[in-house]
């Protein structure tokens, strides 16, 4: 038995870092770039050694790798069996997740270095990465789905100090209130679904609940499984109870993940500072939603109902997502609706998804995805960085033949986005094509579907790429001659990250990762990947034919589809349903007659006291005359009508 | 029993001189010697009626020499209180005094 006891350390690392970052960094604002960093680079030491250890030197037991409880503190204890604790847990995901996110954060923690550089609020803003890097971290290893839901408010508020990090202008605070309100409600699902779960699995431990929410098992377990038809066979609204958790539960995680119709805010998000994009928005807090899917997922895979909920949600954003991206000429907006098409991906990957040996290919694959498209959507969102950094501008109207000017940048940006697009040997084909391949055995049309984007994947990549680094030539403007390409701790994450996406797909994931725990072999299917690498090279020829040089072939495509073009350029008006719906429909019907029920009824009742006290009082006020004469008066009136009292009526 | 009557009628007409002198008077010197009148009224009751019903007791005249001391206290107080009152007011006319109100 391995000792996992300093897995301690990766969270309190970041905690501590915060802390001085947060109290005493202003007076050395370059040292609190250098602690952060460092402080990171520990912790992503630390969890490289415990998944080592983890996978390579604990092993299996019993064919599968054994949930490992590191520490455990009962923190509030409600009653005999239940109970919010504080604890790690390590498991597969916990564990690949812990990697994902340390590395991701130590690139951002390096790279900020660079590009925040002369930054006023440089200390604040490491600060809060550390903050977030801690939030992150605590939410991935909880062993409670309390501590979970803590942790994943503490990501929020982290998100959203970052994306409004660029307070004084009115875009980023509108963004960032938006981003947090839109998770906030729907956190309320969340939360309403733990709720619902724990009231019938009586405990808010994930291994708990997960062992009491199975069927009895064939081979028997240590339980009848009364628990799960319980909650099986309750039903409210013709639904099951467990059904309905599940669904609740799978609110909070598409708030969080941008499923639609709740990625409204992950636009918007852009606002925030680029690297702070590619850390939160593409590779560790929006994944969150699938990792809260896949952690309770024995428990979703026992309920087809919530699991095709997850499945067409999932494709459907994807989709969705995919035609948006095609139209937006924001470098970062593109890149987000393309994070949001990915997660989609995972979706409906975990949700094709069974538990048992060959059917779990589902999970495995999402799992798969979520990493490898973590280190290359950070790649991306790097080398947008850097772009940015360097021209100035997201417009991709400003950009076009920058490939002479930033060759490491087009270099990195061309391998991120074929490993997008699903081209071998770059990591996204080898997760892309077990998810398509999990798809297709299960359900032809959400292959479709996943086939369809991956087609309008590539191609909105490489437009954006075309439109960055080709297209024209590029004309300087004048602030931007004086400086290189980007300094050095720009550069090396950017290398990091890219040879990441070069080796991460040959990973044996699937032997890591599985929905039982049980190694699956990953086979190679060849029709499957041949399909899914042509519909990506179709993806790319297209935007090739149409981006490559300058010419007025997109604006003639953009003129033909007219309504349908400038419906996705306008991201099919969800924003503006969104308004409708919140400023005339509640507004209106129910935020109006609220307010008017507070100010004259509730706020009337309060005012007609005291308007009666007042009268009453200035009434009697003379009283109170300050004129010792007019007391004694009373004084003396009051004693000879108590004294006749007493005499004559005792 | 006449005899005591007869005191009696002393200390009720000593009690409300004492009272009207303190409704009518302004100056708070006078008001304070009504109130001396007022105190040496009761005295005079206490006084009375230990002699006249309960002969074979002292608590009526220890009552009195409390009341006297008690007032001598009282007095002291109550003329710091006017002689603070007139470094502040320029006045002891207790019509001037009356900022302690609504």
């Amino acid at each position: 038995m391995v000792n996992f006891s300093y897995i301690s350390f990766v969270l309190i690392i970041p905690l501590v870092v915060f802390l001085i970052t947060g109290l005493f960094g202003k007076k050395v604002p370059a040292l609190s770039g250098m602690l952060g960093t460092v402080g990171m680079l520990a912790a992503a030491c630390l969890s490289y050694f415990a998944a080592y250890e983890y996978f390579i030197v604990a092993g299996r037991t019993d064919g599968v790798f054994p949930a490992v409880i590191a520490f455990k503190h009962t923190w509030l204890q409600f009653s005999p069996v239940l109970s919010i604790d504080i604890g790690i847990l390590l498991d597969p995901i916990s564990v690949m997740m812990l990697v994902v996110v340390t590395t991701v954060s130590l690139m951002v923690h390096l790279y900020s270095m660079g590009y925040m550089h002369g930054e006023e609020r440089y200390a604040t803003y490491y600060a809060f990465l550390s903050l977030f890097s801690f939030s992150m971290l605590g939410l991935v290893v909880s062993t409670n789905i309390f501590q979970m839901y803590m942790f994943w408010e503490l990501v929020g508020v982290s998100s959203f100090l970052l994306v409004g990090f660029y307070y004084s202008k009115p875009s980023a605070v509108a963004a960032a209130k938006k981003a947090f309100i839109v998770t906030r409600f729907a956190d309320l699902g969340f939360l309403a679904g733990i709720l619902l779960l724990s009231f019938y699995s009586e405990s808010l431990d994930f291994q708990t609940i997960i062992q009491r929410m199975m069927p009895a098992l064939p081979a028997g377990g240590d339980h009848d499984g009364s628990i799960f038809l319980n909650a099986n066979t309750a039903s409210f609204m013709g639904v099951s109870a467990l059904t309905w958790a599940l669904c609740l539960i799978f609110i909070g995680g598409a708030g969080k993940s941008a499923m639609f119709p709740l990625h409204v805010w992950l636009p918007d998000a852009m606002e925030g500072p680029t690297p702070v994009s590619a850390l939160i928005h593409a590779a560790t807090m929006v994944v969150a939603g699938v990792f809260l899917v896949a952690r309770l997922f024995p428990v979703y895979s026992q309920i087809p109902a919530a699991l095709d909920v997850v499945t067409y949600i999932g494709a459907f954003s994807a989709l969705f997502a995919a035609v948006i991206a095609c139209t937006q000429t924001d470098i970062k907006r593109v890149l987000a609706y393309s994070t949001m098409s990915q997660i989609g991906y995972m979706m409906f990957a975990l949700g094709v998804s069974g538990y048992w040996g060959e059917k779990g290919l589902g999970f495995s694959a999402s799992m798969f995805h979520l990493f490898t498209h973590a280190m290359f959507k950070a790649l991306l969102f790097l080398g947008a960085g850097a772009v940015i950094h360097y021209v100035h501008s997201n417009e991709m109207k400003d950009m076009g033949g920058l490939r002479k000017k930033m060759p490491l940048t087009n270099a990195v940006f061309l391998i991120a986005c074929l490993a997008i697009s699903g081209v071998p040997p770059f990591s996204g084909f080898f997760s892309k094509e077990e998810i398509l391949t999990a798809a297709f055995e299960h359900n032809k049309i959400i292959y479709a579907v996943g086939l369809a984007t991956a087609c309008l994947t590539a191609f909105y990549m490489f437009r954006l790429y075309l439109s960055i680094f080709w297209n024209k030539e590029y004309k300087e403007h004048g602030h931007t001659e004086h400086h290189d390409e980007a300094p050095i701790t720009m550069k090396l994450p950017l290398v990091i990250l890219a040879i990441a996406t070069l080796i991460t797909g040959f990973i044996p994931f699937s032997a890591y990762v599985s929905a039982d725990g049980r190694a699956v072999a990953s086979e190679f299917h060849l029709i499957p990947a041949v399909i899914a690498v042509s519909a990506g090279l179709i993806g790319i020829f297209t935007a090739i034919f149409f981006y490559a040089r300058k010419n007025n072939k997109p604006e003639m495509i953009s003129v033909a589809f007219g309504n349908v073009y400038r419906s996705a350029y306008r991201k099919f008006y969800v924003d503006e349903l969104y308004l409708f719906v919140t400023k005339k429909v509640i507004f209106n019907f129910i935020s109006a007659p609220a307010a008017w029920i507070d100010k004259n009824v509730v706020d009337g009742a309060m005012n007609l006291i005291a308007a009666v006290t007042e009268n009453f009082s200035d009434s009697i006020k003379t009283v109170q005359s300050g004129k010792i004469s007019n007391y004694v008066m009373w004084f003396f009136a009051a004693a000879i009508l108590l004294s006749m009292m007493i005499v004559y009526a005792f | 029993m006449s005899e005591m009557k007869f005191i009696l009628a002393i200390s009720f007409a000593l009690f409300f001189i004492g009272a009207y002198g303190f409704l009518t008077r302004r100056n708070m010197i006078t008001m304070l010697m009504a109130v001396e009148l007022m105190l040496n009224a009761v005295n005079i009751n206490f006084v009375v009626f230990n002699k006249y019903l309960f002969a074979g007791k002292l608590d009526g005249l220890f009552f009195a020499v409390f009341i006297i001391t008690i007032a001598a206290a009282e007095a002291a107080v109550a003329i710091a209180i006017i002689i603070n009152l007139y470094r502040k007011f320029k006045s002891i006319d207790e019509d001037d005094i009356d900022t302690l109100r609504w």
